[in-house]
């Protein structure tokens, strides 16, 4: 690929805060914090930053909501904006200058401050026309889990069984995560029994809404060799948006996510990737929801269509299995702080390649896929970004 | 010949047992239920309903005017039968109004659609009947009170009855009434207003329009006339009157089984009447409400090409009972409840609704002339028009192509116990069109447990939002139950 990305960015630093409800936070500091995190991490200082891209959904507006805090002086910052997968689209924009040749260093942050709003769920999701269905995010994820059950003959039992063990998954993952929203283990039946938010999801069906911020620094692979003697490098960044027409036309089964499909193909062809399964150490997927999760493990080609079950049942995605998913607790567990989410996958993906997961580290990982994806599951942007040594 | 070309009713599904009120407030309850407007259903929704069910088998485009007649229109300034025209498709060079404040309105709205037509200033005019009145909690005129519509096509061709006479009445005896700031109904002591009012003013207005025509009162199959609040008054009215009760129709019956439906329920009965009429047969017609409308018509023999209607028969048995007093408080926001711990709801954008006028209350999708693939866009993530095709991509080539009327198949469906709505959860489903085309919709009257992948749907038009006194009208989908 003319245009590839492989191997032409270094990751040389990255920090991310506790995700949770972090009352005694606002916005600004959890960007310091992260970014310090990863200021120390790569061994450079605000002033080695040429240009900076912020991913937020809700929480500010403008570069300047991160050049305010961190007070960079006088460089191109950018806030961009992808939905769920503000994150990646920092890294993104940040990525590019790099391999472009344009910066010698440069940032990305993402972050978000949703646990001032009082409410549940996401702000800001009733700013639409005013003849809108009412749904919520886990409705329209919910419609996804009704249909997949239905497309492959599960009955609702084994179904919400089928998404329960995703879920129990997570939650064990994080309690070796002194950084996840949610650090306890739960069982089977508690998810079963929880309350439900969409049918057919209950309330462990969906991820943390969390506060939280994470930072990386990208450098030119010359820079990166100077800063550090095991630069984690950029082997896949792709992003694939959605023409929406799922909604319109009968094409899509809302069984599973077309822009995860086609974002993996090119996101493998990127990297030189020709068995998934195999190839890919461990994987961070934007689980907002159990359903997410589980069509997401088939999109990506680590499961047959239609047969995630087998694999969820095998423990296939466990930490103990053939590709450990969401070791970190994903947003299940790390929680949901929109902008940061993309990031904070790769984060944990680069403390693995680096051997510093702790309880959590997976031997020889090879290679990490993170998974961020905005908007619904008929009409989303899924953001692909493989990384290695 | 003019006279009336097709007929529809409505009444709204969901029924309360009278008994539930005697469970809230103790003393007395009528036998019975009545029917209650679901929370997102108003005067001008159920009057969409019974028009719907009117014009089927009609072209609405060659429609002439639209009389809307209610006592509970959502707007003190600024009309409903405009907001009507635009769901039914209606053309724009038409006449639109709304009769209101007074009980037989419906009626009244009747007899100047006849005598537009008979001036020769339209060819046809539909007439929908529609009140959805509120009684203040704990009376007995909570338990007395129904929600519904009915419409009625007049012409001067092709009619199925034919309208011989009118004759009219006006009385200011006050026997209830809403003031500029009253939210309840008020009314006078019964026995007063039944005997200085009804009791006197019906036989009046019928004895009137015998002695007009020179008719009898045996010349008539039907007489159709509404009860008042004390509903045995019509009984009464009628013995006085001397007519034989198999020339009436059961008002005490839709008393037990609906309730008072204001200005729809002369309409109604008129209906009911025709659902069963026969050519030939005459029927005597009177609506009253601070006097009197009456009409004699006759049955002409094209009733029996008329396709059958949804009527108000079939209305009374497609149903859901409900057993708890309290919805009726929420659904009419008469109580103030905790709001959700969710974001507030946008304020209506005016200009965007009115821009999507024909999208949104036409339900106008487009057809690709490359591909033929029908879409329809309800202004989700994007806005209409739709310029692009979601299939084939071809841009700005499309035909016209309206999704009003057209039936559907449930894709997928979730019941969102989050989403902040008056009676969660909210049930969204994905609508597959029969003849091509899917849409996310609202998913209303139903019972959550009876909604499965492939459970068929049809359109209904309601209530989304209520806005600083606006109103924001939409279509939503229901389980097809006739």
């Amino acid at each position: 690929m003319a245009g590839s990305i492989k191997d032409r960015v270094a990751i040389v630093g990255m920090g991310c805060t506790r995700f949770g409800e972090l009352w005694d936070k606002g916005p600004s500091e959890l960007i310091v914090d992260a970014v310090t995190e990863a200021y120390k991490d790569a061994g450079v200082t605000s002033k080695d930053i040429q240009a900076a891209w912020v991913g937020t959904l809700f929480s500010g507006m403008g570069g300047r909501s991160l050049s305010e805090p961190l007070k960079l002086q006088y460089i191109p910052v950018t806030r961009v904006e992808n939905a769920c997968g503000s994150g990646h689209e920092a890294m993104r924009g940040a990525a590019y200058a790099v391999a472009a040749g344009i910066c010698d260093v440069a940032l990305a942050v993402g972050f978000e401050k949703l646990k001032d709003e009082g409410g549940s769920g996401l702000p800001g999701m009733e700013n639409r026309s005013n003849t809108h269905y009412q749904s919520t995010p886990p409705g329209m994820f919910a419609m996804m889990a009704t249909k997949y059950f239905e497309q492959y003959g599960l009955t609702p039992e084994a179904g919400k069984t089928m998404l329960a063990k995703i879920s129990v998954k997570s939650h064990k993952n994080a309690v070796s995560n002194p950084k996840a929203h949610f650090r306890r283990e739960i069982t089977i039946e508690q998810v079963l029994n929880a309350p439900i938010i969409a049918w057919p999801l209950g309330l462990f069906d969906c991820c943390g809404v969390s506060d939280g911020a994470a930072a990386a620094i990208l450098a030119r692979p010359e820079i990166a060799k100077k800063l550090r003697p095991n630069p984690v490098y950029i082997k896949a960044l792709q992003i694939c948006a959605s023409p929406a027409s799922g909604r319109m036309t009968s094409d899509y089964d809302y069984a599973h996510v077309e822009e995860a499909y086609r974002g993996g193909i090119a996101a493998y062809k990127e990297a030189g990737i020709k068995e998934p399964r195999k190839e890919i150490g461990m994987a961070e997927v934007h689980d907002c929801f159990s359903i997410t999760e589980a069509v997401t493990m088939e999109d990506l080609q680590f499961s047959q269509r239609g047969k995630v079950k087998e694999d969820i049942d095998a423990g296939f995605f466990e930490m103990t299995g053939g590709l450990p998913v969401q070791p970190d607790g994903g947003l299940k567990c790390f929680g949901h702080p929109i902008g940061a989410s993309g990031i904070r996958m790769v984060y944990e993906l680069y403390l693995q390649l680096l051997g510093r997961a702790g309880k959590r580290q997976i031997k020889n990982p090879k290679l990490g896929l993170a998974h961020n994806m905005g908007n619904e599951p008929y009409a989303p942007v899924v953001s692909i970004c493989i990384v290695g040594l | 010949m003019v006279g009336i070309k097709s007929f529809g009713a409505y009444i709204p599904w969901h029924r309360l047992d009278r008994q539930q009120f005697l469970k809230a407030w103790g003393g007395f309850a009528i036998p019975g239920e009545r029917s209650v407007a679901y929370y997102d259903e108003d005067s001008v929704t159920m009057a969409v309903e019974a028009s719907v069910n009117c014009v089927k088998d009609f072209d609405a485009q060659k429609i002439d005017g639209l009389y809307f007649a209610t006592t509970s229109a959502p707007y003190k300034e600024k009309q409903s039968a405009a907001t009507m025209a635009l769901a039914l498709n209606m053309r724009s060079d038409i006449r639109t109004t709304d009769f209101t404040t007074c009980l037989r309105c419906g009626s009244t709205a009747m007899l100047m659609a006849y005598d537009t037509i008979k001036a020769g200033s339209a060819n046809s005019i539909l007439v929908a009947a529609a009140d959805c009145r509120v009684a203040a909690p704990s009376g007995m005129t909570e338990q007395s009170l129904g929600d519904g519509a009915a419409a009625f096509l007049l012409g001067n061709k092709d009619v199925v009855a034919e309208i011989l006479w009118t004759y009219s009445i006006s009385d200011d005896l006050v026997a209830t009434w809403r003031g500029e700031n009253d939210v309840f109904l008020r009314g006078w002591e019964e026995r007063m207003v039944m005997d200085e009012g009804y009791s006197k003013i019906v036989p009046m207005a019928i004895n009137g329009i015998l002695k007009k025509s020179g008719m009898k009162k045996e010349d008539f199959t039907k007489i159709v006339f509404d009860p008042p609040g004390d509903a045995r008054r019509h009984g009464k009215t009628a013995s006085e009157l001397g007519l034989n009760p198999a020339q009436l129709l059961d008002p005490l019956g839709l008393f037990m089984n609906m309730g008072m439906t204001g200005s729809a329920m002369a309409p109604q009965m008129l209906s009911l009447a025709l659902e069963t009429a026969k050519p030939g047969e005459k029927i005597l017609y009177c609506g009253h409400g601070n006097g009197a409308d009456v009409m004699i018509l006759q049955v002409t023999d094209a009733i029996t090409k008329l396709p059958q209607r949804r009527g108000l028969m079939k209305h009374l048995s497609v149903k859901k009972s409900y057993d708890n007093y309290e919805s009726l408080l929420k659904w009419r926001d008469i109580v103030p409840l905790e709001a959700a711990r969710r974001p507030d709801k946008q304020h209506i954008r005016m200009p965007a609704t009115w821009r999507d006028r024909k999208v949104l209350l036409g339900l106008w999708g487009v057809k690709c002339r490359k591909c033929g693939q029908p879409q329809y866009d309800n202004g989700a993530m994007s806005t209409p028009p739709i310029r692009v095709c979601a299939k084939c991509q071809s841009q700005d080539d499309f035909d016209d192509y309206c999704f009003s009327g057209r039936t559907g198949t449930v894709f997928s469906y979730t019941h969102d116990q989050l989403a902040p709505v008056v009676d969660p959860p909210a049930s969204i489903v994905l609508v597959e069109f029969d003849g091509g085309g899917r849409a996310f919709f609202d998913l209303t009257d139903r019972d959550p447990s009876e909604i499965k992948v492939g459970t068929r749907v049809e359109f209904t038009f309601r209530k989304l939002q209520l806005d600083r006194g606006l109103t924001n009208y939409f279509w939503k989908v229901r389980p097809t139950r006739f």
